[in-house]
């Protein structure tokens, strides 16, 4: 269906299923366990986790296919941002232009970037990139503060001049960002026995973005051009010797890959009409390289999983305090109890960074394809298929290649 | 592309995909006055504290105060701290409006980003009815703007420029910390007094909001006492080395250095000042001096001895002769073992108002709240008589200006204070120019 093998579609299902029950599959746990700290079903953390899924599938297409690791992508997502905020602030508060918008504006710095860096590989480039998106942030936190809005970030007044719109809405407040009249922040409840379901528009809309980006990715992963953006990862000298210039194809995947960031970016500033600074530094360019490689580099799925991930230790495993964690072991005896939270603090709270450090260790030192070769040899272990014996294969037959959309 | 669209296909998709749409608006959302209406028998209040980054020091000092808060609200603590002292009596010691207070926390990360991230994950997944800290302005507009648009109350922390109560103030949001404009007008008296009236000023700014606003609030205050500015420079936030900054001051007329620096950077800066040997310099016949508009005691003690004889001006200080600091003082140091820091007044301070004004008012609703805070009138809490003024939001009250200790007695006695300068001096109308350009807008209850 929609030009894709029988094996991507499904595929493909599978992933829209996932996505739009995520307000349910998020929230296992009743309102009133002591699990609840870990629902991730609230309205910011979804849209987080597709926003951010936006951004890691972006940035496989350019390091997954490429092999190019670009260490300033989060440039791209603040440009968006920024771009998403003033077309709010100037036009209409529809979310419409400020995504079209946010992803020219992006694309046109990634066409720049992209330019330059992309005349060294390796490590050269990986830094000419940081170097560019700190001097792009750098520039936004102080020296460009009329455009930027600097450290506060740059953020909706009561006087905007809002051309197609109102400044005000009659009550007196800003207002909020909508699709054609659909407000972002409206969600609605669904309360089941104990549980307790978020169903918010703002999420369903990134959402929809999502699987359309998915699906457009899914659609580069198979076609000739990434067929040769893969040769470019694989070998491109010999590319060279064939007489084909990987420029073009590198320079086309930055810019893809940029509009994708700058797509995110003003994702998050349309879920929150805010942009700041920070989402431009070094660390969150760090992070997106994080989410694929965790994830796993090179496959569709595992960035997105990646995203999720990072995001739900961020959110989640940070918010655990001393005081949840004595509720939680309340049980055990006044001396024991201590011990055990005095165990636990140091990974929780504040000390989320050391849990998936250590996570992302284990990952890289076990997993070097990411979760999603975990989830392969999972699947492997229960279908219990024999693996082939090398013994009995004396004519070395080549061997099943995992299929790439895994 | 391969055609396999079949009509039963489509027919099939096109359902799927109506009844998908359809679904959530079989739901019906919950009919709440106001947003997170607390129901149960508890009330749930989100600290949003710096716990990483270059505050960190600081946001564990602000839940530390929070805790203590908590306890004296829910009437759990050893003693009751400032509730005894607090001019407004309706706070019992049994939660506000009879429900028990509970709290959730967060991480900042002094990143506006994160903070936002942060405060709508206390306001969606954990119900809070108020936000409440933080330690950079920059993290305080962001949020109470945050706060704003999803109809909670915002009790800021520690924020001390100007636009947190100028151009960026919202209805939802208040601050009880002092401001850029009155650390000016309450230092450079102190200055004049102390240095003369014909010092040239040379300025290190931090490259960023607070630091623009407080150099343009102590360089007005000081020029109209007849100071003239030599030069401002700004300098990247964060930068551990400022030597490459101090050496054109050496070479300049300047005989003052103000240091618009806080937290790590001003340690780093003065120490860089001090290296080079400024303390110790003449200019124009007079002594180099050396200024830093905010001073914090977790400054101060990083500063170390390079602080002494240093002049600046704090929101309170522990060593504050009144009852209600005493009363502070004495309950967070049984807790916790040492005196509290400004910030952790601040933001104890903020937790008791709110509770308040909620008992006044009678209500959570956040417009109410507004109402009872506005205007309001009270004392007790440390800092004199103080105002919440309707126009802005922001507290009036005296300002300390204070000096490094000479002799210092323990580790945490490193300021003394100079002068406490009255209220009226550091008061300024509404639309005074340096917070020009903002509108509070009407308050918001969400839904």
């Amino acid at each position: 269906m929609l030009g894709l093998s029988r094996k991507d579609t499904s595929f493909l299902l599978i992933v829209i299923f996932l996505t739009l029950a995520t307000p349910l599959l998020l929230q296992p746990f009743p309102e009133d366990s002591a699990l609840a700290q870990f629902n991730a079903g609230y309205p910011d953390l979804m849209q987080r986790f597709a926003i951010f899924g936006i951004f890691a599938i972006g940035f496989n297409i350019l390091f997954g296919l490429t092999g190019y690791l670009s260490f300033g992508h989060a440039a791209f997502l603040g440009v968006g941002s920024y771009s998403a905020v003033w077309m709010f602030k100037l036009l209409t508060m529809n979310v419409i232009p400020a995504l079209i918008l946010a992803v020219i504006v992006s694309g046109l710095f990634a066409l720049l970037i992209g330019y330059v860096s992309l005349r060294r590989s390796g490590i050269y480039f990986s830094i000419l990139t940081l170097a560019f998106a700190q001097m792009m942030f750098a520039l936004a936190y102080s020296v460009l503060t009329p455009i930027t809005g600097g450290e506060t970030g740059l953020q909706l007044s009561l006087n905007d001049p809002r051309i197609l719109g109102v400044s005000q809405t009659p009550e007196g407040n800003i207002p909020v960002p909508h699709l054609f009249g659909l407000e972002m922040r409206d969600s609605v409840q669904w309360a089941v026995g104990g549980w307790e379901f978020t169903f918010n528009a703002g999420y369903y809309f990134c959402a929809v973005i999502a699987i359309l980006v998915f699906y457009l990715s899914m659609r580069i992963f198979r076609s000739p051009f990434g067929m040769m953006l893969r040769a470019v990862k694989t070998n491109q000298t010999r590319m060279n010797y064939t007489g084909l210039n990987p420029r073009p194809y590198t320079l086309a995947a930055f810019v893809i890959s940029g509009m994708y960031a700058g797509l995110a970016g003003g994702l998050m500033a349309a879920m929150d009409p805010l942009a700041g600074a920070e989402r431009m530094q070094w660390t969150a360019s760090g992070e997106v390289v994080l989410m694929t490689i965790l994830g796993g580099a090179g496959t569709l799925m595992g960035p997105v999983l990646g995203a999720g991930f990072i995001k739900y230790f961020e959110n989640i495993f940070s918010k655990i305090n001393d005081n949840v964690l004595h509720a939680w072991f309340a049980f055990l005896p006044d001396g024991l109890e201590d011990v055990v939270v005095a165990i636990i603090h140091p990974f929780v709270g504040k000390g989320w960074h050391l849990t998936l450090g250590i996570l992302f260790m284990l990952v890289v030192i076990f997993l070097p394809g990411g979760l999603v070769e975990g989830y392969r040899r999972l699947t492997r272990a229960f279908r219990r298929t024999p693996r082939p014996d090398p013994r009995r294969d004396p004519e070395h037959h080549p061997g099943p290649v995992p299929h790439v959309g895994e | 592309m391969t055609t396999n669209f079949t009509r039963r296909g489509v027919l099939k998709t096109g359902a799927i995909a109506g009844a998908g749409v359809a679904l959530p608006t079989i739901f019906t959302s919950r009919a709440n006055a106001y947003t997170n209406e607390p129901t149960g028998d508890t009330v749930t209040l989100g600290f949003n504290v710096p716990q990483t980054g270059p505050y960190a020091d600081e946001g564990a000092d602000e839940l530390r105060a929070y805790e203590l808060a908590v306890e004296h609200l829910n009437g759990t603590g050893a003693d009751n701290g400032m509730l005894e002292t607090f001019s407004s009596k309706s706070l019992t010691g049994q939660g506000i409006l009879g429900k028990r207070v509970e709290y959730v926390t967060g991480d900042t990360q002094t990143k506006s980003d994160a903070a936002r991230a942060s405060a709508r994950s206390m306001i969606e997944k954990d119900g809070a009815i108020m936000i409440t800290g933080g330690s950079s302005s920059g993290v305080a507009v962001a949020v109470q703007a945050l706060c704003q648009e999803a109809g909670v109350i915002f009790m800021a922390g520690l924020t001390h420029a100007n636009d947190t109560t100028g151009k960026d103030k919202r209805a939802n949001g208040f601050r009880h910390f002092f401001n850029s404009y009155m650390s000016g007008a309450a230092l450079a008296p102190v200055l004049a007094n102390a240095y003369g009236t014909d010092r040239n000023a040379y300025y290190l700014t931090a490259d960023y909001n607070w630091g623009y606003t407080t150099e343009e609030a102590i360089s007005s205050a000081t020029e109209a006492m007849g100071w003239t500015t030599v030069n401002k420079v700004k300098t990247p936030l964060g930068a551990g080395d400022f030597s490459s900054y101090i050496t054109p001051v050496l070479q300049s007329d300047a005989d003052t250095l103000v240091l618009v620096h806080y937290g790590g950077d001003m340690v780093n800066s003065l120490t860089n000042a001090v290296q080079f040997g400024l303390r110790e310099a003449q200019k124009n016949g007079k002594d180099f001096q050396i200024v830093v508009p905010l001073f914090s005691r977790l400054m101060a003690r990083g500063a170390g001895e390079n602080i002494k004889g240093i002049f600046g001006s704090t929101n309170w200080h522990w060593s504050l002769p009144d009852a209600g600091s005493q009363a502070f003082v004495r309950s967070f140091g049984t807790k916790y073992g040492f005196p509290p820091s400004q910030a952790a007044h601040t933001c104890y301070v903020q937790a008791l108002l709110y509770a308040d004004a909620v008992e006044r008012a009678g209500s959570f609703e956040p417009c109410a709240v507004v109402a009872a805070l506005e205007g309001f009138e009270f004392d007790g809490l440390g800092n004199g008589p103080t105002l919440y003024r309707a126009a802005d939001h922001q507290c009036f009250k005296d300002v300390l200006v204070v000096k490094g200790k000479e002799n210092p007695q323990s580790e945490f006695d490193l300021l003394e204070i100079v002068e406490i300068t009255p209220v009226e001096q550091v008061t300024y109308p509404p639309d005074h120019p340096q917070f020009a350009g903002g509108e509070l807008g009407a308050c918001n209850n969400g839904a």
